[in-house]
């Protein structure tokens, strides 16, 4: 380590945590990541876990990390970390290819014998070297003996006592960047409230991890962190999952429907599901059912009878529910599947993120079976488009899919808790007094201008009536196999989902709008993308940014924008399903593709030297 | 508004779709009876959902006054799930036949008993897939011929009842389509019992399977072949109504009364209501042979129901956390402000 301290005044920085996936990496992260929301950061996380619950102790495959940017302007959770936490020669080995060029690594020196070493897979008792690290940048700390001898005198087993390792490491690294420990001891003790020993035990590490920073710091260089004017209000730290179910309930309150989940567990999607089986304290019906098929369709049964309509899942189960979703774009009925994406195809990286569902969403049915797509750009907008994929649904009479990904999904960032009178009114389309009242009501009557069928909800006298699958009559709603009728309601239903476009936003252009080059995105790769775009213009490669979160139907004024750009670039986690969207499109545009699908995000510095060689070209 | 009082008759659940099933298919007839057993129990045509799968039964729903929705194939008891949790008002009826509930659908067809959602699963079960023009089903027997086994099928089949107590099921009845007073009897029984109710009705399919019940359904033997289980009554059947089921050990055993020693007193009254399901799986699994095949309501016990446990549970978390949006809930957790 360099010979003088210093403090050095960064507008973000990068940790990352690694360690054994039992280490509790996932919770150490979290809690660095709550505490310095609560200080005024931004913040924007990527837990990187393995799909094994306990894979081998001390093997490759079983490192689990968690990274995580606080700070300024912060859009990711950087390509590469200041600060690499490594709990094990494993976590070392697997991570620091992440570590940035004189970023520091703290390892728990305890865990390098010879034995550890093997289990990684390391042929020399010397890892540092064997890895090519320079010792100067690596703090080498005894965290299991320190970590020990802490708790010495509680009386707590060997093995409770080692459990506490990683909340040594975070007291290290909230030291290293200037943490009060206020915070994280509050957030321990939410985590271990029915456990007061462990808690207390906890506390105890938290505290000589810091003072030990605090002793060697003659060794070390510490940071500050700026922190960010941020928009008064009151602030939560939440994840994509979490907003997308609290973003349900906005709907629900909004429209004044109760909400219905039905789903079945797939990871990354589950804690959709877990959060929603928790807001039965806000009247929210989360059914767990036995499959996905079945998750699918008792959202359609409470759909027919008149809840707002939820199911979640990832790829794997999107495929699953294909023939119910195409049921409910026949009997034209408000649903709403959460997709999560993941690594595909088959079960693929479950853990993993990818932007890969999206023709599956888009033409994944048998048939002729338009319905509407949208995606959220960032963790905290799940919340906004979970709403918007509500207000669709509901005011639209279609399924609608929204494709989050496992990034954005686990990923976390500070949010502003929202007043609900800063969401519009969702206006369920009920059948029009008068006509109900002239007799004339027909199940596929439908809204002149917005082509839309009207909602009769069974309970209400006079409006019985039978939907289904079987192809119906465009005006009485009886079933029909007529050749002609049947062609006119295939070009009904693309044109319902087309004047969609008459109700969402249009699409907006940041960075230097007047730029040659239109970079484009879709879904969770905004940060990524903002990020690639803004350095690019720093650099003098001017750029125009534009950002897609309604996929199907498209902004009304998509192809104005795309024709203003000599040089159009999109870029996404999969070969390039989104370019052929557009493409169809605008033949005569030719679209540069810049791909990757490796179950893991972009790297803003990949993006921008992409970008630079197209630009070249 | 609706008048609660308001009595019904069986046209008012009737609408004016002709009815395409094929002249002689026994769903003719139960459709007539199901539309007799609403009426009977008086639940307005507008709270009352018919949901279907697909097949010939599948497309009960179309010849009711009431809502329905005609579903896809298999899906009939998710989705029937799903409607009366989120609207429990509502009278909810499944119709299905045996390849959409117990072959495509029969993991949710256990999984809907076991929940013991309070829905009426009718299943219409003539061993046979008609709309498909002739294949087996789950519930052909050992050997059965048709377009998809031209030498037999080398499969044994499901028995339903059987499916019904191992999913843990609490409502278990059977008919035949041309018992139109015990298939009244049995559907109004299902629908006032809370919870699933599982109604078999052994129906014919005129086309594809005709007489495949025949031999316990034939008037010249019905009456011999089959058991009308009531309960509190004792377990009587035969054409003079002279034979008795008696306890044989762990089995059952047809007996005539005045015969070989036994007298009215040994013949066993039939309790549909008690807890244990070790008799009435034996009575429900009684085929016609070598003991009458039952009729009428098997098995109709109380226990807690999905949909109402369910409510139970909102309400009591409700009242305990006290939040009445969103925001409130987010405020009670872990939040900070900027100012």
């Amino acid at each position: 380590m360099s010979e003088e301290h210093q403090v050095k005044t960064l507008d973000k920085v990068v940790v990352r945590f690694s360690g054994d996936s039992g280490d509790g990496m996932q919770l150490a992260g979290n809690i660095f990541t709550n505490v310095s929301a609560a200080l005024g950061c931004q913040v924007s996380t990527f837990p990187d876990y393995p799909a094994e619950i306990r894979a081998p102790q001390g093997s490759l495959s079983g490192v689990s990390g968690f990274q995580v940017s606080v700070g300024m302007n912060v859009h990711t959770p950087g390509d590469s970390c200041d600060v690499l936490v490594a709990m094990n020669p494993a976590a070392l080995k697997q991570n620091i290819r992440f570590l940035k060029p004189g970023g520091i690594v703290i390892v728990d020196i305890d865990a390098f014998k010879p034995t550890d070493l093997r289990k990684a897979l390391f042929e020399t008792d010397d890892a540092l070297a064997e890895l090519g690290i320079d010792e100067k940048y690596v703090l080498q700390v005894p965290i299991t003996q320190l970590t020990r001898n802490a708790l010495a005198e509680t009386g707590l087993d060997n093995k409770s006592m080692l459990k506490c390792r990683n909340i040594f490491a975070l007291g290290l690294v909230c030291w290293l960047f200037d943490r009060p420990l206020e915070e994280a001891v509050a957030h321990l003790g939410s985590k271990f409230a029915r456990k007061p020993a462990i808690f207390e035990a906890n506390k105890l590490v938290l505290q000589a991890g810091f003072d030990y920073g605090h002793n060697v710091h003659a060794s070390v260089p510490t940071y500050r962190i700026e922190s960010m004017e941020a928009r008064p209000g009151i602030y939560t730290d939440i994840n994509g999952n979490t907003a997308t179910a609290w973003g349900l309930i906005m709907a629900a309150e909004k429209s004044g429907l109760p909400l219905f989940l039905g789903s079945y567990p797939i990871t990354p999607a589950t804690d959709i599901l877990h959060e929603l089986a928790k807001r039965k304290d806000l009247g929210v019906k989360a059914v767990q059912m036995e499959d996905e098929i079945a998750g699918v369709c008792s959202a359609i049964g409470a759909s027919f009878a008149g809840n707002l309509a939820v199911t979640s899942t990832s790829g794997p189960g999107l495929a699953l529910k294909s023939e119910g979703i195409g049921l409910a774009v026949m009997a034209e009925l408000p649903l709403v599947v959460i997709d999560v994406q993941r690594g595909g195809p088959s079960t693929g990286l479950p853990t993993k993120t990818e932007q890969t569902d999206l023709m599956q969403a888009l033409y994944g049915r048998n048939g002729e079976s338009p319905l509407a797509v949208v995606a959220p750009a960032t963790p905290t907008d799940c919340f906004d488009m979970a709403f918007e994929a509500c207000r669709i649904a509901v005011e639209h009479m279609t399924p609608v899919i929204l494709l989050s990904d496992a990034f954005i999904g686990n990923g976390a960032s500070a949010w502003r808790v929202p007043e609900a009178s800063e969401y519009p009114e969702i206006k369920p389309r009920r059948v029009p007094e008068e006509l109900k009242a002239s007799g004339e009501w027909q199940p596929y009557c439908r809204d002149a201008e917005s082509l839309v069928r009207y909602w009769a909800v069974p309970g209400t006298e006079g409006l019985g009536h039978r939907v289904g699958g079987l192809e119906k009559d465009c005006n009485t709603g009886a079933i029909s196999t007529d050749p002609v009728n049947h062609e006119k309601m295939v070009h009904t239903r693309r044109e319902k989902i087309a004047r969609i476009a008459r109700d969402i936003p249009e699409l907006e252009v940041l960075c230097d709008k007047d730029a040659d080059t239109l970079l484009i995105g879709w879904g969770g790769t905004y940060g990524h993308l903002y990020a690639a775009a803004s350095e690019l213009c720093a650099k003098g490669v001017s750029t125009a940014f534009a950002h897609f979160r309604y996929i199907n139907p498209l902004p009304a004024n998509t192809l104005d924008v795309l024709r203003r750009y000599k040089r159009v670039i999109v870029a996404e986690l999969n070969t390039g399903m989104f370019a052929d969207w557009l493409q169809c499109r605008v033949p005569d545009i030719f679209i540069h593709r810049i791909n990757k699908v490796q179950g893991q995000p972009f790297l803003v510095g990949e993006l921008v030297k992409a970008v630079e060689k197209i630009v070249a070209e | 508004m609706e008048n609660e009082t308001k009595t019904y008759t069986p046209a008012d659940y009737k609408n004016g779709q002709s009815v395409r099933w094929c002249p002689g298919c026994g769903d003719h007839a139960i459709l007539n009876t199901l539309h007799k057993a609403m009426a009977t129990l008086g639940v307005p045509p507008h709270r009352t959902a018919v949901i279907s799968g697909i097949g010939c039964s599948s497309r009960l729903p179309y010849y009711m006054a009431t809502y329905g929705f005609h579903t896809i194939h298999g899906r009939a008891a998710a989705i029937a799930t799903g409607f009366k949790i989120a609207n429990p008002e509502m009278t909810v009826w499944q119709i299905s036949g045996d390849g959409d509930g117990l072959a495509i659908g029969g993991n949710h067809f256990i999984h809907a008993v076991r929940r013991n959602i309070d829905i009426n699963i009718v299943l219409f079960n003539n061993k046979i897939y008609g709309l498909t023009k002739g294949q087996y089903s789950p519930t052909s027997p050992r050997g059965f011929v048709s377009k998809s086994s031209p030498y037999g099928t080398v499969e044994d089949p499901f028995i339903p009842a059987e499916l019904v107590f191992g999913a843990r099921g609490n409502f278990f009845a059977r008919s035949i389509d041309v018992e139109l007073a015990t298939s009244q009897e049995v559907l109004t029984a299902a629908a006032r019992h809370k919870g699933t109710s599982v109604t078999e009705i052994l129906q014919n399919c005129v086309i594809f399977n005709n007489g495949i019940h025949n031999a316990v359904t034939d008037r010249e033997f019905r009456a011999d072949r089959t058991i009308h289980l009531r309960h509190g009554e004792k377990m009587l059947f035969g054409a003079n109504n002279d034979r008795g089921l008696v306890q044989d050990g762990f089995l059952l055993k047809a007996v005539t009364i005045g015969q070989d020693g036994y007298t009215i007193d040994d013949v066993l009254v039939h309790d549909a209501h008690t807890p244990s399901n070790f008799l009435h799986q034996q009575l429900a699994m009684m085929d016609g042979t070598d003991l009458p095949l039952a009729v009428g309501v098997i098995r109709d016990v109380e226990a807690p129901t999905y949909n109402d446990t369910l409510d139970e549970q909102v309400r009591e978390v409700r009242a305990r956390k006290g939040f009445d949006t969103l925001r409130s809930m987010v405020l009670a957790g872990n939040t900070w402000e900027v100012k």
